[in-house]
């Protein structure tokens, strides 16, 4: 058995976690290791840019497939995203949605979870705003959070079976979460059909018009730009503040890290387990919320095109930290502001925004080699490899 | 129409197929010790890839071929990643089943000229059996099946044979449980697990080849829906056993089956809803799954030579 850390009589859960005093255990997951390999900012920096780079360059020859070229492609990109005002507020627009779901996606890596989810929960927060945004009359302000806070519980319920399944049944929640997203699709689908529960009299598959009581309020003139911009940042200090500065969120890393480990400090890895997704469940809804109080005012049946999805690489590219995930997300935001340009500029269609995504996801994944083959060649070819370690078999830990 | 008659065997048999090869698919690799979550995107691919050939050679057997060497080679491809690479297997499934999603939405408009759907192609003709005519229901049931849905009864049995009673699948098997005391006895765990991934996505592409060759005749937008998915949860479900896993895959089929008859039958359950009910009836059966035991003891673990 790895040692994790040498914790004092493991009372971890008494004092607040710091990393000086109590080390974390040995990676032995996926979540571990990316956030070993991302330990520093300078570390931080280099992932980043190598992924970045790795995922520019394989994309590539995609423009030339769709008939452009990879230089008119970009330009159209970047001119779509940061050529005006308006266009900067775009991207910023595109960028909170993806760094809410960005962050519910990184703080269930740090607990060992890959939350595949993230899109059906900000659908089911972006429904629950919406109703709670058209039906409930309240001052403005309370009408505004009982949305933002319904949106946030419907996302962490929606989350709840595949935590409950994970944690009891040890069924993966990379399976469950998608049944749970297509599910949402079906309920989304149901709800704003022709004459159904919620659907608008005026507008096909979408909600009514949220009272002015519950609307996101714009913040930048001549743009989109809205006020779930600082929800988003206050999201990202309090993901950050969880997760780095809490006893919560030090087990949440320890769990993520070596699952095993938990019953070492004196605490059931298990009940981390559904907490994790049910804060990484509510910061999707909260994604939707935003989504549909602040840009538009209503819920529309397909009004996310995937954000849940490119979350992943969001997560991955921002090395699963608040910071790197601000970072990512605004670049994503760069590539979705763009796309609109880069289809009608460049005839390029705007799925290859998914694809840009698949291959950071991909190199993101590689990651840690990058690391084993530099360790390898400082070391020298002599040091045996051992290569990452995954899971141990949990009945490791009942021998105490 | 009725709710339970022959064309609801037959669907059922259509429905289940896909999973069939897939959740197929699935138990090579991970009995091999390869998790593989990327089926969904080698069925997204062999779908697409399958329908691109067929619109141009005009021949669904080529399309079939090209489809399923696809599959092949996004077989090899986590290999690759989880084998040799051995970067994390969930992640590195998930870009492919990003990639599959985003590259063949994005090809569509190039390739065919208009967004989101191709346009007809040739089907897979269906076999007609001599005689047949004469049996009745069974005959109508027989005239109905496709070379496809034959291949697919005789992938459970050979995958049975193979698995259990030939040293081959002793090997494959010894691999998933334990890599070490395999390679001790001298199976090349490198190999095996190699060749084990590369004919999950095989079979995993033919599930797609089904969707689009063997049904629609034509690919849509992201049509495999989850199936990849619910394949894996047939196959966890069946506990990585072959007969089980058929079954479970059946069970799934039958529930799709259900939901379009209920939809045409006008069961007063709205239709939105009833599209739920396979993935509802796959997080059912998870649910009752018990049992980490059953999965195979190495699973997930890259091996490394010791």
């Amino acid at each position: 058995m790895k040692t994790p850390a040498a914790t004092p009589n493991g009372d971890a859960s008494a004092r607040p976690a710091d990393e000086e005093e109590f080390e974390l255990p040995e990676p032995t997951t996926m979540a571990g290791r990316i956030a070993e390999a991302a330990r520093g900012p300078a570390r931080k920096v280099r992932n980043f840019a190598l992924v970045l780079l790795a995922a520019m360059i394989a994309s590539a020859p995609l423009f030339y497939l769709a008939g452009s070229t990879a230089a008119e492609g970009y330009k159209a990109l970047f001119q779509g995203s940061l050529g005006s005002q308006y266009s900067v507020g775009e991207t910023l627009v595109e960028a909170i949605p993806l760094f809410l779901s960005g962050l519910a996606v990184a703080l269930a890596f740090q607990g060992g979870l890959f939350n595949i989810g993230v899109e059906g929960q900000l659908l089911v927060g972006g429904l629950v705003a919406g109703a709670l945004g058209t039906k409930l009359n309240q001052p403005a302000g309370v009408h505004l959070v009982i949305c933002i806070a319904g949106a946030m519980v419907a996302g962490a319920l929606w989350a709840l079976i595949p935590a409950l399944l994970k944690a009891r049944r040890g069924v993966h929640e990379v399976i469950t979460t998608i049944m749970m997203n297509y599910i949402a699709f079906a309920l989304s689908r149901f709800l704003v059909k022709p004459d159904g529960l919620l659907v608008s009299q005026t507008q096909p598959s979408a909600t009514e018009l949220v009272k002015p009581t519950a609307e996101l309020p714009v913040i930048l003139g001549g743009t989109r730009l809205h006020a779930g911009l600082y929800i988003a940042i206050l999201a990202g200090i309090a993901t950050w503040y969880l997760l780095f500065r809490t006893p919560l969120g030090f087990r949440i890393r320890v769990v993520g890290r070596n699952p095993v480990a938990g019953t070492f400090h004196g605490f059931s890895s298990s009940r981390i387990i559904v907490q994790t997704m049910l804060i990484s469940g509510a910061l999707g809804g909260l994604a939707g919320a935003v989504e549909v109080l602040g840009v538009f005012h209503r819920y529309y049946d397909a009004f996310s095109p995937g954000y849940g999805f490119d979350a992943i690489a969001v997560a991955l590219l921002g090395s699963l930290n608040p910071v790197g995930v601000a970072v990512s997300a605004l670049f994503f935001g760069i590539l979705r502001a763009g796309s609109v340009a880069l289809q009608a500029v460049a005839g390029v269609s705007r799925d290859m925004i998914s694809v840009f995504s698949a291959l950071v996801v991909a190199f993101a994944a590689a990651v840690p080699l990058v690391d084993r083959l530099l360790a390898r060649r400082k070391r020298g070819p002599a040091v045996v490899d051992e290569g990452p370690r995954v899971d141990e078999p949990l009945e490791d830990a009942s021998v105490e | 129409m009725r709710l339970w008659s022959v064309g609801f065997l037959l669907s059922t048999v259509n429905l289940s197929m896909p999973l069939v090869f897939a959740a197929f698919g699935g138990l090579f690799s991970e009995r091999s010790g390869v998790i593989n979550i990327a089926l969904e995107g080698m069925m997204l691919f062999g779908a697409f890839v399958g329908v691109a050939v067929d619109f141009w050679t005009g021949s669904p057997w080529l399309g079939l071929l090209a489809g399923v060497a696809v599959g092949g080679v996004l077989g090899a491809l986590h290999g690759l990643f989880s084998i040799t690479v051995r970067a994390d297997q969930i992640v590195s499934a998930t870009a492919i089943n990003l990639l599959a999603l985003g590259l063949t939405s994005a090809l569509i408009a190039p390739i065919w000229g208009a967004p989101g759907v191709s346009p007809s192609v040739e089907l897979i003709p269906p076999v007609h059996i001599p005689g047949a005519d004469h049996l009745g229901a069974v005959g109508r049931f027989l005239q109905g099946l496709t070379p496809l849905d034959y291949a697919g009864f005789a992938l459970v049995v050979v995958t049975f044979y193979v698995l259990y009673r030939r040293p081959s699948g002793l090997r494959l098997r010894a691999c998933g449980e334990s890599p070490d005391a395999a390679a001790s006895s001298g199976v090349n765990v490198i190999r095996t697990r190699y060749v084990a991934v590369i004919v999950s996505g095989c079979l995993a592409a033919l599930g797609g080849v089904y969707l689009s060759l063997g049904e629609v005749g034509l690919f849509q937008r992201g049509m495999t829906q989850g199936r990849g998915f619910i394949a894996l949860a047939a196959m966890i479900f069946g506990k990585w056993r072959p007969i089980p896993v058929f079954l479970a895959c059946v069970m799934l089929g039958a529930a799709d089956a259900f939901q379009f008859r209920a939809q045409a039958l006008g069961v007063p359950i709205p239709n939105e809803l009833l599209l739920a009910l396979p993935y509802i009836v796959a997080l059912i059966a998870l649910a009752t799954f018990v049992g980490r035991a059953s999965a195979p003891a190495a699973i997930g673990r890259p091996y490394v030579k010791g």
